[in-house]
């Protein structure tokens, strides 16, 4: 007997502030206008995605020392936007990214749980971690964290979150206008926390939430990041989106769950993913190449050199050779507040393979930086790319994606419009959604206050 | 020309302002438990839904979003414990946010507690409120040093004061405790606004030619350094529509009318009568002048708890009946009102004659009184041309007489370039 089919969860990523996102395209919208956000929402919850994705940053970009404006630059408040959200969708599940290093769990918990409330029950969480203290600058405890730390202080600061989402447990509020009795418990929303990072004791003001707890999104990919995940989480967003890092990505952090007592099913693992669309495949192809070029100016390439050879290289031609001078391997300074500058671990070693193949493809800098940087994951005609997509999800590569379109705010509507009905043709997609909460969507069960969550057993 | 709107003179017969400051069932403490209170609601969108929307249907100025980093208390400095009362609320920023599509014109005012957060994300948060309203937002600053509330962030404690006389202090401690909350306040308060300046209207250039999405120009470090925090900036979001959102705060004694003359565009005030509250505008006046923003537009508005009746009798046995059902007589910071609508004309079109420009009604039960207001004492004031008959602007601003600021860094570079 074959295997049941999987079936795809889809989500879509409010276009970023990163070269991805083709703001010179004469349809592309504003990033910061409330329509622009209400469109995006609306289409994918026509669409019948599971929920609508904000990053977030909280220092603007800067390189060589000035803020960096070939991208687009701004963005609003995360919690804001997402509230006023539920006021334009139904069922859409709406996901935040919110640091645990320049906030409090006090404070970060009353909003996701307000949110979930004025949402009924739509509200999601996605923990990162940060700790330079160039976005310090911005905070009242500046750069105070060690980077080793980090980690640490995320899983504490989840786990003391928890603790305030199941100190209300849902039945305390009896509202008996007859006998005047308000809340049944003079005690609810008790709690007692005392760890490394947070000493803090007393009674949180926002009762349960319909969802119980926000679902938990988590996003490193270090090893130390995957842990924090199968420990906690309950979905990745991850980077690979690739059939074959997919699947070893897949595999490895499913792998760890056990360890947890966890089951397959309760940790999602969704990339993040850019398609392109065209009748036919050769014209999407063709197109995802013009997209490229849009993406990569001759100045973004050069930029995007200097972030790997931390040197000032506006000196070099874009259309010409690649530096021969190695990059400087001290402390970064060039490129502050992004963080793919800390993927290149070994950045000599990367500069020399980048040589060596434009030297051999004969590319300029310019052709190396579209050849190696942010190829398209799904590129073809709407019944290629459905396919690929099942196909990914069907062999373990992931269980479904985060879309990012690369202009604002139209740029998931032909995905809507028509990959979305094959995925429904497939049987793999929902033709509607069955439940109100991103929890049901997403196949997740609804958390117990009295069960011991699972980041505290993480964090003993 | 004077930069003070002639509608702020006092002796002006111009229209009031009024606004309503929400708060779970309403302000008395028994107020859930009358009929038309949705004590099971009062965590729902679609309450905060339909109360805002009653008070954009009585044409008000705003509504304030009262809020607290602790559960209610009936004491000042510590929780009660008690359970007959609404316990457990809302964060204020995201209640305004989510009605913020549901409504067109009303000006929106969640209150943010300035002690334990930061004002880099209140500051895109509050500009991010302007957005999604498309110019309607506002913040009321509040302070906190209870000690109860202080544990929750585990960050610093504050010595044990007591409340009585809190408003002109004799105690040293309690002097400095004041001195140290609103001087951070201020702090606060700054860097907020400065962080809305930090981007110029027209910063955003999106020029294809030069492929520079920004004239980085435009955008400004506020390098503000104080006592409590360094901000570096800019903000991460655009300047906000109206500029500068409206920044409001309640004030009760010397140190807080400082912080509304410095700092403010509105001040909420709680005189108990004409000659207090004339008592009240000069003082905050002199702050003003002192603050050297004499000449800026600055609004001080009465706030008053209201129940309100045809019957006068009526309104005040509703009072006393809800005072029965608390088991005590709730009293308040700010005058209590009882009566019918039109003896409330009366005493706003009273009290406007000592200065103050509008009014913030506390509703004593938002299900009864918030309706009384807008069905009520609204036309009351449209007949003696009190108050308007229609919007006349699209932002809070702009129905408070506000202009739309000069950005302080776009004078700076104007500045700059001019002698250069």
């Amino acid at each position: 007997m074959s295997k049941p089919l999987k079936q795809i969860h889809l989500a879509a990523h409010f276009p970023g502030v990163n070269n991805t996102t083709v703001w010179s395209d004469p349809k592309a919208g504003s990033h910061i206008e409330f329509s622009s956000f209400a469109h995006f929402a609306r289409t994918a919850e026509r669409a019948k995605f599971d929920f609508l994705f904000l990053a977030e940053g909280l220092r603007l970009r800067e390189q060589g020392g000035k803020i960096y404006d070939l991208d687009v630059v701004g963005w609003p408040d995360t919690f804001t936007v997402l509230s006023a959200l539920a006021a334009v969708t139904e069922r859409l599940g709406l996901t935040g990214t919110i640091n645990s290093t320049f906030n409090e769990p006090y404070e970060v918990a009353r909003q996701f749980a307000s949110l979930d409330h004025l949402s009924d029950g739509r509200a999601a969480w996605n923990v990162v971690t940060s700790w330079d203290a160039f976005t310090g600058e911005n905070f009242r405890r500046g750069g105070f964290l060690p980077q080793n730390e980090r980690y640490s202080r995320a899983k504490e600061f989840l786990a003391t979150a928890t603790e305030l989402f199941d100190s209300w447990h849902g039945d305390e509020i009896v509202a008996d206008q007859a006998s005047g009795i308000f809340l049944k418990d003079a005690a609810a929303g008790a709690f007692v926390h005392q760890g490394q990072h947070f000493d803090i004791a007393g009674q949180f003001n926002v009762p349960r939430s319909p969802q119980g707890r926000p679902v938990i999104f988590q996003a490193g990919d270090s090893d130390e990041g995957r842990e924090f995940a199968a420990a906690g989480a309950d979905a990745i967003f991850s980077r690979h989106s690739t059939l074959d890092t997919g699947r070893d990505f897949y595999a490895d952090v499913k792998g760890r769950l056990a360890r947890y007592g966890r089951s397959h099913d309760q940790l999602l693992i969704l990339p993040a993913a850019t398609f392109v669309l065209g009748d036919t495949d050769a014209e999407a192809q063709e197109l995802a190449h013009e997209i490229r070029r849009q993406q990569v100016s001759g100045q973004t390439a050069i930029n995007f050199l200097e972030q790997v050879w931390n040197r000032d290289l506006s000196g070099y031609d874009p259309d010409g050779p690649l530096p021969g001078i190695d990059p400087d391997p001290g402390e970064h300074t060039i490129a502050r507040g992004r963080a793919s500058v800390r993927m290149h671990r070994d950045p000599v070693a990367v500069a020399r393979e980048w040589r060596e193949r434009a030297a051999a493809e004969g590319l300029s800098i310019r052709e190396l930086v579209i050849e190696t940087t942010g190829r398209q994951s799904f590129v073809g005609s709407p019944a290629t790319v459905a396919e690929t997509i099942d196909s990914f999800v069907q062999g373990d590569a992931a269980d479904g994606f985060i879309l990012v379109p690369h202009i604002t705010p139209t740029g998931l509507d032909a995905f809507a419009d028509t990959v979305v009905p094959l995925l429904q043709e497939r049987g793999v997609f929902r033709e509607d959604y069955t439940g109100t909460t991103l929890r049901d969507h997403l196949g997740l069960a609804h958390p117990d206050a009295g069960e011991e969550p699972v980041t505290r057993r993480a964090a003993s | 020309m004077s930069a003070f709107p002639s509608s702020l003179s006092p002796s002006s017969p111009s229209p009031l302002h009024l606004a309503v400051a929400l708060d779970g069932a309403g302000w008395h403490p028994a107020a859930w438990r009358e009929p038309e209170a949705r004590p099971r609601d009062l965590l729902t969108a679609g309450y905060w839904a339909d109360v805002v929307t009653e008070a954009e249907r009585g044409l008000l100025d705003f509504v304030t979003f009262e809020d607290a980093l602790a559960l209610q208390s009936s004491q000042v400095t510590e929780p009660d414990g008690r359970t007959d009362q609404v316990r457990g609320r809302l964060d204020a920023v995201l209640i305004a946010a989510r009605v913020a599509p549901l409504t067109r014109h009303i000006g929106l005012v969640p209150t943010v507690v300035a002690t334990h957060t930061e004002p880099f994300h209140i500051s895109k948060a509050i500009a991010t409120l302007d957005y999604v309203s498309t110019g309607r937002a506002g913040l009321r600053v509040q302070v906190s040093g209870r000690n109860h509330e202080a544990a929750h962030f585990g960050r610093r404690t504050f010595p044990a004061v007591n409340i009585k006389g809190v408003e002109r202090p004799s105690d040293p401690v309690v002097r400095e405790l004041i001195a140290e909350l609103f001087g951070e306040a201020a702090d606060y308060v700054e860097v907020v606004r400065r962080l809305w300046d930090s981007w110029e209207d027209d910063a955003e250039i999106r020029d294809v030619a030069t492929g520079r999405f920004v004239d980085r120009d435009k955008l400004h470090y506020i390098d503000f350094e104080g006592r409590n925090f360094s901000v570096k900036g800019p903000s991460i979001t655009p300047r906000p529509p109206q500029g500068q959102p409206i920044v409001s705060a309640l004030a009760h004694g010397p140190l807080p009318y400082e912080l509304v003359g410095r700092s403010t565009d509105i001040g909420y005030v709680t005189p108990h009568d004409a000659d207090q509250a004339r008592d009240i505008v000069t003082e905050i006046r002199t702050a003003q002048a002192e603050a050297g923003r004499a000449d800026e537009p600055l609004h001080v508005f009465g706030d008053l708890v209201v129940f309100l009746d045809d019957d006068p009798a009526a309104a005040a046995a509703r009072k006393a009946r809800l005072d029965d059902l608390a088991g005590y007589v709730y009293t308040s910071d700010a005058e209590i009102f009882t009566g019918t609508p039109a003896q409330l004309a009366d005493r706003l079109v009273e009290w406007r004659q000592a200065g103050l420009s509008g009014f913030r009604l506390r509703p004593g039960v938002i299900g009864q009184d918030l309706q009384a207001i807008t069905r009520g004492l609204v036309p009351e004031l449209q007949r003696r041309d009190a108050f308007r008959h229609t919007y006349e602007a699209d932002t809070l601003r702009g129905l408070l007489g506000l202009d739309h600021p000069a950005n302080r860094y776009a004078t700076a570079t104007a500045t700059a370039t001019a002698t250069a």
